[in-house]
């Protein structure tokens, strides 16, 4: 088993919002859902997620539904609002910035040892 | 939603946060069993895997954003249900609060009144005061000067910027209906409530066509004197009353509490019907100008513009109109001195109000302690420290705004009795009330307050060294609590002694002006203001001979020690400042000393009780034709002769000699000296820039200038019984002629004096008996009756 290391300071409402920007769903098909996507590398303890999706609530990044899931029982869909929508591409993109920099910056440090 | 909205539905969302975790948990364990673990062992796996549900939902409510005033409500009830346990600790907080934030709202609300509200008229903002502006006026010495008639007209026609009107104070008497009384006039120019945004209660304004010589007489009456005269009668718009024996029709009703440069006013007229030489004179400025910006100009523009008229009527009128110019200012309520020593009193209340609050924080200090045991346990439980320190300070906070609340009570009842002991009059007193603002004050008053005095108790809540809290069962005070309680008590002292110091140096001020000598002994003075009858004003010889009958038959009154008439008496203000030298090679106007000057006639010095120091004062011999004769006072004498000896000396006066006073350039003879009277005040006499006094004799008044004279004139009345008594007694015979020539009706006002301004009391005599109350105990107290009028 890989050692599991935490996940990054902000990176957990991203990767929700991906999750969610994928179509309407439930906090535990998330939570599958992230423990797939992540492949079991970084650790996303449950306990955090729900606490996570009422604050997106709140921010109106993301909107909820009591709908009956395939199985018949009721459970609460969360979905992607527009302001979550613009908020997902924007940290989206941050993000990518982000990783690119710091990859350049590796490179560079790589490049001056040798 | 909003934060409000998951607040009110907070019982649907906690249903529905407990609905969501149980299906994660029902999902997760289904799956569980579905690779094959036993039912027990799956809920089990399931409940581990999300982590304790309790602090699940902790969080998800935490992550509603409504926490902090759940927190807030929870605490508060806390906060009420810990004061009604400890009922003499709250009973002792409150009252301690109570005091100090009632003492500071009053004050507050006094300052509110006085000094922060804008002038009752629409946009005062926009309201500015024309001044006129000349370099010979010394406006140190005299205040701002008014403005010509025919100069505000030009400027008025002139001006793009500026929507200008003007009045001019007078009096008159207002005879019928009902008993003739001295009322004070206003002659406006039609456009005034327009400029001030004031409507009219009822009627009309002037119109332009009535601002002209012979146009209808028309008169706008004040909504007191509507109500007093005519008890408020609907009907009274279109009535016809006599004014100075002319008659007028009403055309309107001023507003309640309408004022005009803080005053009221009784009658309005229009002033372009005024025929009076003055006004035609550009050298004579009697006009009060207010105006108000245009749409969308500045008061830099208007200056600009009225710098510019200015210099057009100097071309045009070099004679008169030479180095005068216009000034705008914005329009605000003139309070005079009162400025300092309000904000100084909200200081000395804000001090109280400050110990007040260390006084609560020792007791709220020495109460948290005994409550060590319970904060440690909460710690213990799990409460953070910023938690406990938010719990106390709400329950700080929740005295605080009790204490607050019992302070905008305190002072409701309070501010009015504090504006009747002002000694003299307020200014704009009939503006202090307690409003929006007031409330305001006192909610952020007693919310800082409450921060202050819980933030050292909040601040000890403990966070370590739980359990030794827990095992002491709180009994011992720690030493850094013995420290804080130590700092408080120093601070208090401090902010004590700060107080007494003041308050010991006021009394000490006090003290000092009640041994002061005013100069004028005033114990059972009167000084009524009285006019004579416009066919009395005739010709000059029917003046003289109304005021010597009017003397002699007043010092018949039963009660009369003795009786004088006066222009300017002490204390009261008026313009009555003249240049004097001492030899015949006077200097230009603006370089001559200034002196008081007085026109009295011979008992004046009886009357006033003021000593005679050298030579003589006046007597009947002083008059028309003989000698001009002058008594100076010892400040005088000494500014204009030095050591020399002054009696048979004489001063050159230019008011008082060339064409309008005497017609010849003779000097003034000194016959006599006596002693200086403090007429700015016991207490700013010292500072007055013009302190010299000198007296002349009422009969040597120029035949010319005695009409005006007789305008000005008081009558200063010495009892041998206690005045209010003697009021009483003439109040009585007000209806009834107060001697026995038919047809003479003497009718009164009655007024406190203060060494500034004048509280007016109208009414009958027996109101006055009310006063006694606010009896004389300083010096520059005095009663005095304004007297209307002698139909003769």
């Amino acid at each position: 088993m890989p050692q599991k290391s935490d996940l990054p300071q902000g990176t957990l409402d991203l990767l929700i919002l991906k999750i969610i920007a994928l179509g309407p769903v439930h906090g535990y098909a998330i939570a599958q859902r992230l423990e797939q996507v992540s492949r079991g590398v970084v650790q996303v303890p449950q306990g955090s997620l729900y606490p996570a999706l009422h604050r997106l609530e709140n921010r109106g990044l993301l909107a909820a539904d009591w709908e009956d899931t395939e199985s018949g029982r009721e459970a609460k869909f969360y979905r992607l609002t527009r302001k979550g929508k613009t908020q997902l591409e924007t940290e989206a993109a941050s993000w990518q910035r982000l990783i690119d920099a710091v990859g350049l910056v590796l490179k560079l440090s790589e490049g001056g040892a040798e | 939603m909003n934060w409000w909205q998951r607040l009110l539905r907070r019982k649907k969302m906690e249903e529905q946060l407990e609905k969501e975790l149980r299906f994660h948990l029902e999902q997760h364990a289904n799956e569980l069993i579905a690779q094959g673990y036993s039912p027990d062992e799956a809920r089990r796996q399931s409940r581990l895997a999300l982590g304790g549900s309790e602090q699940v939902k902790e969080n998800c409510r935490d992550a509603r954003g409504t926490r902090w005033i759940e927190d807030l409500l929870q605490d508060f009830r806390y906060a009420i249900r810990m004061l009604r346990k400890q009922p003499g600790f709250a009973a002792v907080a409150l009252l301690t609060l109570a005091l100090g934030s009632g003492a500071t709202t009053v004050m507050f609300t006094v300052v509110n009144g006085v000094l922060l509200k804008p002038l009752p008229y629409t946009e005062p903002e926009r309201l500015v005061a024309v001044h006129g502006h000349s370099d010979s006026w010394n406006t140190a010495v005299f205040g701002q000067q008014n403005v010509a008639y025919l100069d505000f007209l030009d400027c008025q026609r002139s001006s793009r910027a500026l929507e200008m009107a003007g009045f001019v104070y007078s009096g008159g008497i207002l005879g019928e209906p009902g008993v003739p009384e001295y009322v004070e006039r206003r002659e406006i120019t039609p456009e005034l409530f327009s400029v001030l945004g004031v409507p009219l209660l009822r009627g009309r304004a002037f119109l332009p066509e009535e601002d002209r010589p012979g146009g209808a007489p028309v008169i706008i009456l004040s909504y007191s004197l509507w109500q007093r005269r005519f008890a408020g009668d609907p009907r009274t718009v279109g009535l016809s009353v006599v004014l100075d024996d002319k008659n007028y029709t009403v055309v309107g009703i001023t507003p309640p509490r309408f004022q005009l440069d803080g005053e009221e006013g009784d009658v309005f007229t229009p002033l372009g019907q005024d025929t009076a030489k003055y006004l035609q004179n550009r050298r004579a400025h009697p006009v009060n100008v207010v105006a108000r910006l245009r749409p969308g100009v500045a008061l830099p523009q208007a200056s600009a513009e009225l710098e510019l008229i200015s210099r057009q009527l100097t071309a045009q009128y070099p004679d008169s109109n030479k180095g005068r110019s216009f000034v705008a200012i914005p329009l605000r309520p003139d309070v005079g001195d009162v400025r300092s020593t309000l904000w100084l009193l909200l200081g000395a209340v804000g001090l109280v109000l400050l110990i007040a609050c260390v006084n609560v924080a020792s007791l709220l200090l020495a109460r948290a302690v005994s409550r060590d045991r319970e904060l440690a346990m909460r710690v213990a439980l799990g409460a953070s420290r910023g938690r406990l320190v938010r719990q106390c300070l709400t329950e700080s906070a929740v005295l605080g705004l009790s204490g607050g609340a019992l302070g905008v009570l305190v002072a409701e009842v309070g501010f009015r009795p504090f504006v009747q002991l002002w000694p003299g009059t307020l200014p704009r007193a009939e503006e202090i009330q307690l409003d929006g603002r007031v409330l305001l004050f006192a909610l952020t008053a007693s919310l800082v307050s409450g921060l202050l005095f819980g933030l050292a108790p909040a601040l000890r809540a403990p966070v370590r060294e739980v359990e030794q809290a827990l095992r002491a069962g709180g009994r011992t005070l720690v030493a850094s609590s013995r420290r804080l309680h130590g700092g408080f008590v120093i601070s208090e002292i401090a902010l004590a002694v700060v107080l007494l110091v003041a308050a010991g140096m006021l009394g000490r001020s006090l003290l000092r002006l009640s041994s002061l000598n005013p100069g004028v002994n005033t114990r059972n003075v009167l000084v009524t203001r009285m006019a004579l009858s416009p066919a009395a004003l005739a010709h000059p010889e029917g003046i003289r001979a109304a005021w010597q009958d009017v003397l002699a038959r007043a010092r018949r009154v039963p009660g009369v020690h003795s009786i004088a008439a006066v222009d300017t008496f002490p204390m009261r203000q008026g313009e009555n400042q003249l240049g004097y030298w001492n030899t015949p090679a006077v200097p230009p106007e603006n370089q001559q000393p200034l002196a008081l000057a007085t026109s009295v006639t011979p008992d004046y010095l009886k009357v006033m009780g003021i000593p005679l120091l050298k030579g003589r004062f006046f007597d009947d011999h002083d008059r028309r034709g003989s000698d001009a004769v002058i008594v100076i006072d010892e400040v005088l004498a000494q500014q204009a002769f030095g050591a020399e000896e002054p009696v048979g000396k004489r001063l050159w006066i230019p008011e008082m000699s060339g064409p309008n006073w005497s017609g010849g350039n003779d000097p003034l003879l000194v016959v006599g000296v006596v002693g200086h009277v403090r007429h700015w005040g016991l207490a700013r006499d010292d500072q007055a820039p013009v302190r010299a006094q000198f007296y002349y004799p009422f009969a040597q008044v120029p035949d010319g200038a005695l009409r005006r004279w007789s305008e000005l004139m008081s009558i200063a009345v010495r009892t041998s019984i206690a005045p209010l008594m003697w009021l009483t007694h003439c109040g009585a015979s007000c209806a009834e002629p107060l001697v026995e020539r038919p047809g003479i009706k003497l009718c009164m006002k009655f007024a406190l004096w203060s060494s500034s301004r004048v509280i007016h009391w109208r009414g009958s005599g027996s109101s006055c008996c009310s006063l006694a109350f606010l009896r004389p105990w300083l010096c520059c107290w005095r009663v005095s009756a304004f007297t209307a009028c002698w139909l003769t």
